[in-house]
This record gives structure tokens, sequence and C-alpha cells, in this order.
């Protein structure tokens, strides 16, 4: 080894040094890899394959026929109506909120934030039980809707109702912090070059920040299929009326209806990695989003030494560095 | 198209960032706001150019004689160059030249080809036509500015008003953009306002400069004035380097550092504990006593890098000074660390001590 050295020139043997100090000897890198690969088969991989496997266990038309059952359809149907009103309004409200905690500050905006993170941090089936106690039967409106003829709780409305309670906070919570990085300057400029509000939002405020809210829509999209907890304690299982997918995969199991189960699994299952796989590109183009104007932020507080900032700015090893940090800063919805 | 604001304060919670300021701005001026950081020159700018308002009390924002303090930001016609410029980043420079002309009512808007027409134009004034189709994050910071440049005169403002025009670039654009931007102002006469926190900035580009500090304005003047005869201590010290003695003044006279110095301009004040100020260049340095009075003092340090040589002294009494000579002199005198010099005041400012010292 030190012959080795020798004859190498300084920078080089200098520049084997630090490679070798950076890395583990190979025994440890070999485990440490298989470790990472086995887990991931174990967990992740294999049951997924279990689901299509078993779903395609009798052929293909035994897995059709089993789609094509009466209950099944409008299982799918009723998760389909949910997400296509829960996911526009989830939207709006979180355009909304996140344009108003994010480019304002004013009294009680913390509060209003940790409001936001009250249906994710509250176990799903409670959410469930809270609307059943407000709205059902007994619940403290339950009388007044009844009495008007309006069934929410063991309908369609509180399936829907629940689910917009819980998938609310997505695109919002996406949105904050990106907004928030983004700063107001970019509006002000619009402003004083004469936009009204209107022009301001669409042409300035919502192109910025366009990679972030797909982001957020489609994590709100897969949270609203999905969602099993509240949907369960307010639907009150009528088949073929009120049962989402999740639902019906679980009548279907209980029910040693494995094929079927699975076929509704398998559905979900799909949609959930055509999810994963817009997520994973619109991640890293929100990513950049926020990078750029974290940089600028950087730059904005570094006033004090400006050429010292505008070496950041350019440093292109920088960004996505913070990139990283920020998002990892700012999961808080991975399920 | 002049600028005038008259007794404006503004207040962030418990902090005040102006105190009833006054500023009047001619037609086609180019006008500084020095100041060092939260000294409100920015905040005076905002109120300007109306994206901040000021407390309620406070006088009229005028814009050739017409009060637009209730007009809204948009309705002001002011171009606004932002320190950081705030770029549209999802558009085209064109695009944000454009944004101006095609945010405007219809009835008000330019044709498409008029737009188009237009825009070129102005690319063509700031130097970057072949640039148009470009995205803020592939230009350099240079490029940016004059984009922001190009974008705030597109609507045809009234006045111009620059926040740190300069200050997120590296020194050598910065200064090839300063010399640019004052022929630009020369070109179109737009009266135009920036804030600066670099002295050196303000003292080259501008024809007055407001010395500001603390919410207030300490003086105003051309650059030679508030240079030369600084009116308060904070703009003695603030621009350039200056040489501070605690002294007496006496009958007409000032005693510092063992020296006597007739002040005729502070003869009719009475007898009160002053600061002296002497600038670098205004002590004159010999190896000799050479009859005039002088402090003795050692030389501690060189910088001979540049078009004039500093020295870092230590006076006889201890206390620190800094003193520049020239290249020459430096040369012909043989100055060395250690070496023994006699400094002389050529010019020098009297300010009565405040209470508060």
């Amino acid at each position: 080894m030190a012959a080795a050295m020798v004859s190498k020139s300084p920078t080089d043997t200098g520049l084997r040094a630090t490679a070798r100090c950076l890395t583990e000897p190979w025994p440890i890198r070999l485990a440490l890899i298989l470790g990472t690969v086995l887990f991931l088969g174990l967990f992740l991989v294999l049951p997924l394959a279990a689901v299509f496997t078993q779903a395609l266990a009798k052929g293909w038309g035994v897995y059709w026929a089993a789609l094509c059952q009466a209950d099944t359809l409008s299982s799918i149907w009723l998760t389909l109506l949910t997400t296509a009103i829960c996911v526009p309004l989830g939207t709006l409200f979180g355009l909304t909120a996140a344009w108003c905690l994010g480019k304002f500050d004013f009294r009680g905006r913390k509060l209003l934030l940790a409001m936001l993170d009250l249906p994710l941090s509250v176990s799903p089936v409670v959410v469930g039980l809270m609307f059943v106690l407000v709205l059902g039967r007994h619940g403290w409106l339950g009388g007044w809707l009844e009495s008007h003829g309006i069934k929410v709780i063991f309908a369609v409305p509180g399936v829907v109702l629940v689910t917009l309670f819980v998938t609310a906070p997505y695109v919002a919570r996406e949105l904050i912090p990106l907004m928030q990085a983004q700063g107001t300057e970019a509006e002000e400029a619009a402003l004083v070059l004469g936009a009204n509000g209107w022009q301001t939002f669409w042409q300035v405020t919502l192109p910025q920040v366009k990679w972030g809210l797909l982001y957020g829509i489609i994590l709100c999209n897969a949270r609203a299929m999905g969602e099993f907890g509240a949907v369960s304690v307010v639907s009150g299982h009528i088949r073929g009326k009120t049962n989402t997918m999740p639902l019906q995969v679980e009548i279907l199991y209980n029910e040693y209806d494995f094929v079927g189960a699975f076929a509704v699994a398998s559905v979900l299952a799909g949609l959930a990695l055509i999810t994963l796989v817009l997520k994973t590109i619109l991640e890293s183009k929100a990513a950049r989003q926020i990078a750029l104007a974290q940089a600028r932020g950087q730059k904005m507080t570094e006033t004090g030494t400006p050429e010292q900032a505008s070496v950041v700015y350019g440093d292109p090893t920088s960004a996505p560095m913070r990139k990283r940090i920020v998002l990892s800063g700012d999961r808080i919805h991975e399920h | 198209m002049s600028i005038e604001v008259r007794h404006i304060s503004k207040t962030f919670g418990r902090f005040r960032v102006l105190r009833d300021v006054s500023l009047r701005v001619e037609t086609g001026e180019l006008v500084a706001l020095l100041g060092p950081s939260g000294s409100g020159k920015t905040t005076l700018l905002r109120i300007i150019a109306g994206l901040e308002q000021p407390d309620p009390g406070s006088g009229p924002i005028l814009f050739h004689d017409e009060d637009v303090a209730d007009q809204r930001v948009g309705e002001r016609r002011v171009g606004f160059v932002f320190q950081h410029y705030a770029l549209f980043r999802h558009m085209t420079v064109f695009e944000n030249v454009a944004f101006g002309l095609r945010v405007r009512p219809r009835r008000l808007r330019p044709s498409p080809t008029e737009i188009q027409q237009k825009v070129e134009k102005l690319l063509h004034l700031v130097q970057l036509d072949f640039l148009a189709d470009r995205y803020p994050q592939q230009l350099s910071g240079g490029q940016r500015q004059r984009v922001a440049l190009a974008r705030a005169l597109a609507m045809e403002p009234k006045v111009l008003l620059l926040d740190e025009p300069f200050g997120s670039l590296d020194a050598r654009v910065r200064q090839e953009l300063r010399s640019w931007l004052r022929r630009l102002h020369d070109e179109i006469r737009l009266t135009s306002l920036f804030v600066t926190h670099d002295q050196e900035e303000a003292l080259e580009l501008a024809d007055r400069v407001v010395v500001m500090n603390e919410g207030k304005i300490e003086q105003i003047g051309t650059p030679d004035e508030v240079f030369h005869h600084p009116r308060t201590e904070f703009v003695a010290c603030f621009l350039g380097q200056v040489n501070r003695f605690s002294g007496r003044l006496e009958q007409g006279k000032v005693h510092f550092a063992s020296l006597e110095w007739e002040a005729p301009e502070c003869a009719l004040l009475e007898s009160c504990p002053v600061h002296v100020f002497v600038r670098p260049h205004d002590l004159q340095v010999a190896v000799e006593p050479n009859g005039q009075p002088a402090l003795g003092a050692r030389v501690e340090y060189i910088h001979a890098a540049g078009p004039r040589v500093r020295l870092e002294l230590r006076a006889d009494t201890g206390q620190k000074l800094v003193a520049e000579i020239t290249q020459e002199q430096y040369r012909t005198e043989q100055l060395t660390v250690g070496s023994r010099v006699f400094l002389s005041p050529q010019n020098i400012k009297v300010f009565p001590t405040q209470a508060e010292d």
C-alpha cells in the first residue's frame, strides 16, 4: 500500500485517501445493502405481489367476474364519487388556506395552523365517531336533520363528509411551506405593475406553486380513495349503498371470498401505484420549486454579504441538499 | 415628475421605523437614500410606492404636487425594482417585461403587436434583446437586474424607485452596472430614488444624497456637500473613514490630543466638550517635526496595495489612528512598521458632544 502511494502524484493519493475515508469496508457495505433489499422485499414487494397473485389465482375470468358483482361495482362507484367531491373541495380549501396562512401574518395564525393538523392527528375512528355524535340520530343535530328528512350518518353524505374532513389538510400542508419560502415579493411586483388581486393570483401565485399543488392533490386523492376508519364508522356497511372500496374489501375478505376481496384490493393497489409514480415525478419538481425559493430566501437574509449570497444561489450542489432537508422536515403525511 | 413626502412616520409593532420624515425629489433627479440597515430607508421607499401605509397622522405623499396617499399601489404608476428583482420565475424575459402591459384593463391595453414592439425596444435599451426567450434562472445577476429595470420601465412609470439595486451583485458587475444606470438615467431623465447602504455607490451615482439614521434624515445634499461638510457626527462617521478625538471647545479654540486649533465656525458656541473628526487623508504625515502642531505616533500596519497607502498608527496618547498618504510619499519617506511619525491635521470637523455621551 505504501509503495503504491509513493508512486502516485500527491493530489491523486490525497483524493484516494479521502474516498477511502468516506466509505465503509465491503463486508459492512454488503451487509447494509442486503439488509435493505431484504427488508424492502419482505415488507413492501412481497405483500404487493401477493395481492395480485391472490386476485388472479383463479384466472382472469374469475377476476373480472368478481369485479363485476353489483355490490363491488357500486363500491367502486361510491369511492370515485367521494373522491370526485372531496379532491376539488380539498384543493379549493387548501389553496385558500395556504394563501391566507402562507402569505399573511395575523393574530391567531399559529392557532389556525395547529387546527389544520387536527384531521391528521386524530385517529380516523375518532373522527367517524365525532361525526356520529354530532349528526347521528341521537346526536346534537340529528333530530333536526331527521325532521327535515335528511339522512347523513349511515348514508352517502356521511361518507363524503368524513372523507372531506380527513383529506382537507393535504393540499394546504403541502402549499404553506412553499408559499412561505417564496415570500410575497413576486406578488408585490405584480401589484406595482398594475395587476389586480385576481390577475396576481392566477398569473403569479398559482404558477409558482403549480407542482406543489399537484403533489398535494395527489396525496389528497390517495387518502380520499383509501380512507377506511372514519368511513367505516359512519357508513353503516350497507351493501351496494354505503360501502366504499376499502370497506368492500373487508366484507368480502371476512366472507372468505378471497378472489373478490383481492380483486378489489388489486384495483386499489393499482391506483396507489399510479399515484406513487405520479407523486415521485411531481415530488422532484415541487422540491426544485422549494429549493429555488429557499435559495432566494437565503439570499435575502444575507444582504450584509451579497457576494457570499450569490455564491450560495449559483452553487449547483447546494440546492438539492437543501431540498432534501426541507422535504424531510415537512413530511407529515406519508401513509 | 417630482416626489414629495411630508411628515411621514411608520411604526411596526413597538418599533418606530420612520420618525417624521420629509423629503422632496425634483423632476429628473437621481437621489440616493443612504443609511445603515434598520435606518428606515427601504420602508420610506415602500411607502412612496404604496407597498406600505404610513402611520395615521402622517402628511401627504405627492407626485408632481398631487396627493397619491389614497391611491392603491397599482394606480400610482411607479416603477419599482426590488432588491432581489422579484422576477416571475415561470415567465420568460419577454413575458416578464410585457407583464405590466398585459395586465392593463382591456380598453387601455396595447395591441399584441404594440406590446411586442415596446418590449423589444426596452430589451434593446437594457441590452438584453438576445435573451428574450430565456427564463430568469438562466440569467446572471446583472442580467436579472436589467430585466427587472426593463419590466419597471415598460409600464411607463412616473417615477422610478430602486431598492438596493446593486446589493446582490459582485463587486465588478456592480461597478459596471452603476455607471450604466447613471448613463441610462441621463438618457431617459426619469425622477429616480434609490436605496443603498453603500456610501461609495450613493456618492458616485446620485445627484443628491439623503443620509438616514434611526428613522430620521440626518442630512440632504449633493455628494460633495455630505462628504466634505457633514452636518452631524453620524454623517461624518458613515461617509468614509474618520479619526475621532475627544476635545474641548474654549473661546473659539478647540483643544484635543495636545493640539490647539482655531475653530471660527464654533466661535459663537460656549465652552463645551466636543468631538473632533479628521479624515485619514487630512492627517498630514511627516517623519520629522516641521514646525506645525503635530501628534507623535508610531506606524503599526501598512496597506500599500491600492491607489493610496493606508497607515494604521498608534498615537502617543494610545489612540489608534488611520492616515492616508500617496504612493510617492510612501516611497520617498521610506516608512516601515515601527517608524516614528508626526501627524498634523489639515482639516477638522468639530461637533459639540451630545448630552448622552
